[in-house]
Order: C-alpha cells, then structure tokens, then sequence
C-alpha cells in the first residue's frame, strides 16, 4: 500500500470468522487533529474496526498503517508504544488500586519489567498524574479506591490513563454510555479539549451526542462504508435512514 | 529522623503496620521459638519455615499476580535435590564406600549397578556450583514453562492444571531414574557439609538461624517487589489483564519474571530443608506437596508475606499434632480447611486480623497502605474512602502517608473547595 499523510490509513481490511465477513474491505483514513466518529446498528463491526486497529484481533487481508507504519504485523503492545490508545466499551480500570495509582501505572515510562522495579515516582510523573486528573475532573478523588467512583467516573479514569501515555490516535468504544445527561455535555467538552493535538476515533449511539462532537461521521452496516462525511450530510442519507437512523 | 520514623516512612516496608508485623514475626522466629522449645522441636519448625519460603513466593504469584500454580513442588524439590546431592557426594567419600563394588560413588548408584558417576553429577562436588545451581536451575526450568505458557496466553486453570502435571512428570522421573536419582527413597544419609556435621544440635541451631535470616531476605525482598510499579502492575494484570496489555505492556514477560523469582525461592527453601532434615526425597515434589504449599498460603492469607509465613507454621503444626493422634484423619481435616478458609476466610488469617485491626483501630495510619494490599471489602472501602475525605476537606495532615504522598495532599487541599462542589453535584 501506498504512504499518505494522514495519521491513520486503513485500506481494503477484511476479517473473516469462520467464512463471516465482519469487516468486509473497508477503507478509511483519519486525518491529524480530526475527531471521527463510527456509528451503525449492532453487529456492524464498529468493534471489530477498533480490534483489528489495535491489534486485539488479526485481519484476514488488508493494511493498517499509523503514521505510514504498517500495525497489522505489530503485537498489541507495540502498537500502543507507537502511540495508538484504546478505550474498552466497558470501563477498564485496576479496581482495587487509587485513582492515582491507575493513572500513575499508565505513565508511558518503565515498561519493561525491570524498568518498573526501577520506576520513581518523579515530579514528572506526579505533575502529569495531576495534569491529566484535572483534564478528566478528578482530582479530588486522586487517593480513592477507584472501584468506588461513579461508572461515568469510570469511563473518564479510563480516558485518562489513555491520555498518560499521550497516544496520538486515540480510540473511544461508547464513552458515554451510562452517564447522566450532565456528564454526557461534561464528557463531550472532555473529548473536544482532548482532540486538540490528536486525532480520535469514537464508536457511539447517542446522535445527540455525535452531532456535539464529530467532525465528520462514518456510518457502518455489515461489516461495510455505508457513509461518510460530515454530520448533516450523513443524517439525510436515504441508505442511512433506512438501515440505522430510521428506527 | 531517627531510626524508626526512617522505617515508618519507608513504603517498602508498609507503614507503621508492616514493621511492627515483622518485628513481631522477627521475634517469634529468633527469640521466642529459639527461648521455648528443644532442639527437636526447633529442628522441626526450622523444616516448617523452609516450606514458608514457598509460601511467600505464591503470596506474589498468586496472591497479588492472580497466578496459581499448583506445582512449586517441582522448584522446591529442584533445590532440594541440588543441595541433597552435593552432600551425598561428601557422604559418599571413598574410605566410608569401600564395602561397595564401585567405592565412591553414592550408595544407591552402587545398588542399581552404575559403576562411575553419571556426568551431571560432576560439578556438584563443588558447593559454590551447588549453590549457584540451586539459584538458577529452578529459575531457569520455571522460565521454560513460563515462557511456554505465557507467552502463548495459557492461563487461569488451565496454567494449574499444566504446573501440576510437571510436578507429577518429575516426581515420577525421579522415582524411575533409581540409579540417578535414589528413586522413591530418596538420597539419605547426608552427613557432612565441607567437613562441618549438619547432624549436630549446634549445626541445627545455626541453620535454623541461617534459614530464618534466608527467609526475612525473601520476605524483604518481596516487599521491595510489591511496593514497586511492578508490584502496582501485578494486582493490575491480576484485576484487568487486557487493559495492561493494553497500556503497552508484554504482560507475559512480567508473568515469567515472578514465576521464576517464586520458583527461586521455593528452591532456597528446598535447599535448607535438605541441609536441615538431612534427606530429600521425591514426596516433596509431587502434587500433595504443592497442593500443600498452597493450602499455608491460603490459610496464611494470599496477598500478606507475613500472614503467609504463619499459615505454614500452623497448619504444619495441626498436622504433627493431628497426625500423631489421628493419622488417617489428617488428609480429610486438610481438604476440610481448605474448603473452610476459601469459602469463609478468603483472606485468611491475614485477612481475619485485619478486620479486627480496622474495627478497633489499632494502627492508625492503616488505610493508605492497605489500598496496596489486595481488594478489600466494600464496607472497609467505604471506611477507607469517609477517612480520605475527611482528610482533604479540612486539609489535615496525613500521618502514615507520610513523605511520599504529602505533596499531593498538599494539593489537594488547595482544591478542596472546588472538590467539595463537585461532590455535592455527585450526592
């Protein structure tokens, strides 16, 4: 495949389980600072996108290239090192370690097993830990057992471990479900201070929330590009009414 | 800063909790036990506390990495047999073996008709090379089907169910490689360490307090371990594996790190329990064994390195009394205490004295250093999380979470008000 200029090139990718295409040739790329938004009923392969991008599950045939450098050949960790985050659709956190702690344990240094033997806590590490727990309105719960925050809580402490390791693309599966309608609006504020210097892929339901957000939507069915483009243009799509947003 | 505020910040040894804990165990084992019982009895708690080497080591395994394996058996017999056979070689010089056909060699060889010493023998007449090799051999083997497993993702039960499977596969080597190895007998008759009488009373006091020494290393070592990121990242792995893969970690090299570390001390404890009981024989690394090893670490409480250390001694001590008294009852009160302690005690004794110690507020500065332990129940939390609070909002100055975390109390403080308004939004 060629090289390009966009941050994330996704081009002819395929996954087949046992003979079902879950992914069928789907090409896609994600532009520097875009915030892309995946949307389309259940069993469209929404997930599966984000899986085969990070390296949870191997495609079948396709390329996936990050900054021009093919993900498809990398095992997970790797992937994550060359600055790709992922968020689980359900909230992933240690929970019997402090909100600091979890923040602290996703600080992109002493990754190997004697680094983090070695691993100070640093004024570096301790300036980034509140950094980013203030990003992610958590501050004041920095010395809480973190199985004891709220579930939209949760989600935000999961985005912030992501935003530790400073990935340049990130990738959000349903950040917002279960969260009261305030947390919703204080979440799509999160995601537009945070898509500032990076690009964001995020998988959603919620259109009112999608219209806060996105720059520009893709809509998924069958594991295929059913549309692509801005919100508006997307909504009044015939194909698209019919299969997700019509019912 | 004197001396034991030193100790009392350290977060390696765990606050003021975790150095009266091990002062108090540091007495009992060198003072208390040493003071109040015979030399036979001694001699039998010193063997006891070999097996705490093992017990300490699944602490971290399993305790804290969620990695149960059901056969360090296999590592603590490795250690042993390393230890066993170059005071065999010592015992078997060729003055005390010329009744044999081959003089020399140790005895069993000369029953099952071998007539020189098998080449894997040879350095073993060398005790920096044995003891070299009973630091790295079991290492290196629990790396192999550390490496096997964890790399190719096998875990949970079926991690187990393999680990007990090699420990089956290596008793049963043992016992048909007869002339190799002593077969189900064993090597006995071990004498004499460069010249020195293992056999003596005052040899068994001094090794009694070699092993005790040996075994507050491993303790103090494993604190180390848990008090670092890679500590933080066991329980992580333990509780959210994907998510620490996830975060950029190869989570199975840190699996094979703490397999092999447990690995190495269960061979150090096989080792002393050689150089102290005097034989090793293959009914030490077996399945019963192993399963064994992991019942003192239950009882003891999975997640506490002290706790762990009193399981053994007392569950070792309910089997000499009880199976002085009723031998054939032994197995089925074994199994019974397992059951009970997994379904009623899941924390073990460790985890029995911590209740109390919360209820009645015996150590004040306990909270902050808990939350390293192992997951607690949702009321102590709940205590835990009132505690943290209370802290923040009136900007009062935490006494056990001394050095390492008062700058970020500090800050806390500051914004404590903000804090406050958007917990009222959160009530």
């Amino acid at each position: 495949m060629s090289n390009t200029d966009f941050v994330l090139a996704v081009e002819d990718l395929t996954v087949s389980f046992d003979g079902f295409k879950a992914v069928d040739s789907l090409t896609m790329y994600i532009d520097k600072n875009e915030l892309r938004v995946l949307v389309g009923p259940n069993g469209a392969g929404k997930t599966t996108v984000l899986d085969l991008i990070c390296g949870k599950t191997k495609s079948t045939a396709g390329s996936i290239k990050f900054n021009n450098t093919e993900l498809t050949k990398l095992s997970e960790h790797e992937i994550v090192r060359s600055g790709v985050g992922r968020k689980f659709q359900n909230p992933s956190i240690y929970e019997n370690l402090s909100v600091y702690q979890n923040l602290e344990v996703s600080y992109p240094k002493g990754r190997g097993v004697f680094g983090s033997l070695t691993f100070k806590r640093t004024q570096e590490v301790e300036d980034r830990v509140r950094k980013v727990a203030e990003d992610i309105m958590l501050t004041e719960f920095l010395d809480m057992e973190s199985a004891l925050l709220s579930h939209g809580q949760k989600q935000w402490l999961e985005i912030g471990m992501l935003l530790m390791q400073e990935p340049e693309l990130l990738m959000l599966d349903e950040p917002v479900a279960g969260m009261s309608a305030k947390e919703r609006d204080q979440t799509a504020e999160l995601l537009n201070r945070i898509c500032q210097n990076r690009s964001v892929i995020v998988i959603e339901h919620d259109m009112e929330f999608v219209k806060k957000i996105a720059h520009k939507v893709t809509v998924l069915h069958q594991g295929k590009i059913l549309a692509e483009g801005p919100m508006e243009k997307v909504q009044a799509d015939e194909k698209v009414i019919e299969v997700y947003l019509g019912h | 800063m004197t001396l034991w505020e030193k100790m009392k910040a350290s977060p390696v040894l765990g606050g003021k909790e975790g150095v009266i804990s091990l002062a108090v165990l540091a007495a009992i084992i060198f003072v208390v036990l040493p003071l109040g019982l015979d030399i036979f009895r001694l001699n039998l708690i010193g063997k006891y506390l070999t097996y705490a080497f093992v017990a300490v080591g699944l602490v971290m395994l399993w305790g804290h990495g969620g990695i149960l394996s059901l056969g360090q058996g296999i590592f603590f017999g490795l250690g042993g047999y390393a230890m066993a056979m170059f005071l065999k070689l010592e015992a078997s010089d060729p003055l005390s073996t010329k009744i044999q056909s081959t003089p020399g060699i140790p005895d069993f060889m000369d029953w099952n008709q071998l007539t020189a010493l098998p080449w894997f023998w040879e350095p073993f007449k060398s005790l920096p090379f044995t003891i070299f090799a009973v630091l790295t051999i079991p290492a290196l083997f629990a790396y192999i089907i550390g490496y096997a497993m964890f790399k190719r993702r096998v875990g949970g039960v079926y991690f187990s169910i393999i680990t007990q499977a090699v420990a089956l596969i290596l008793s049963i080597l043992i016992v048909g490689q007869q002339g190799y190895t002593g077969g189900v007998n064993g090597m006995t008759d071990l004498r004499t360490m460069l010249g020195w009488d293992i056999r003596s009373d005052s040899a068994k006091y001094i090794l009694y307090f070699v092993n005790g020494l040996l075994l507050f290393g491993a303790i103090f070592l494993s604190k180390y371990i848990m008090s670092s990121k890679f500590g933080m990242l066991l329980l992580a792995m333990r509780d959210k594996e994907e998510r620490v893969r996830f975060s950029g970690y190869d989570v199975s090299n840190f699996k094979i790190f703490i397999f092999c570390l447990a690995a190495m001390m269960s061979a150090v404890g096989g080792a002393m329990f050689t150089l102290q009981v005097g034989f090793m024989s293959p009914s030490f690394v077996g399945i019963v064994p192993s399963i064994e090893m992991v019942i003192f670490c239950a009882v003891g409480g999975r997640a506490s390195l002290v706790g762990a250390v009193y399981g053994t001694l007392l569950v070792n001590y309910g089997k000499t009394v009880f199976s002085e008294t009723y031998p054939e009852m032994w197995l089925f009160l074994m199994g019974g205490l397992f059951i009970a302690v997994v379904m009623f005690f899941p924390s073990g004794l460790a985890g029995i004295w911590d209740k109390y110690a919360t209820k009645y507020g015996w150590f004040k500065d306990k909270a902050p250093a808990k939350k390293l332990e192992v997951s607690t129940s949702k009321v102590e939390a709940q205590a835990v999380l009132t505690e943290t609070s209370i802290e923040t909002s009136l900007a009062t100055d935490s006494t056990g979470v001394a050095t390492k975390r008062s700058p970020r109390k500090k800050a806390d403080a500051t914004s404590a008000i903000e804090g406050n308004k958007l917990r009222g939004a959160e009530a």
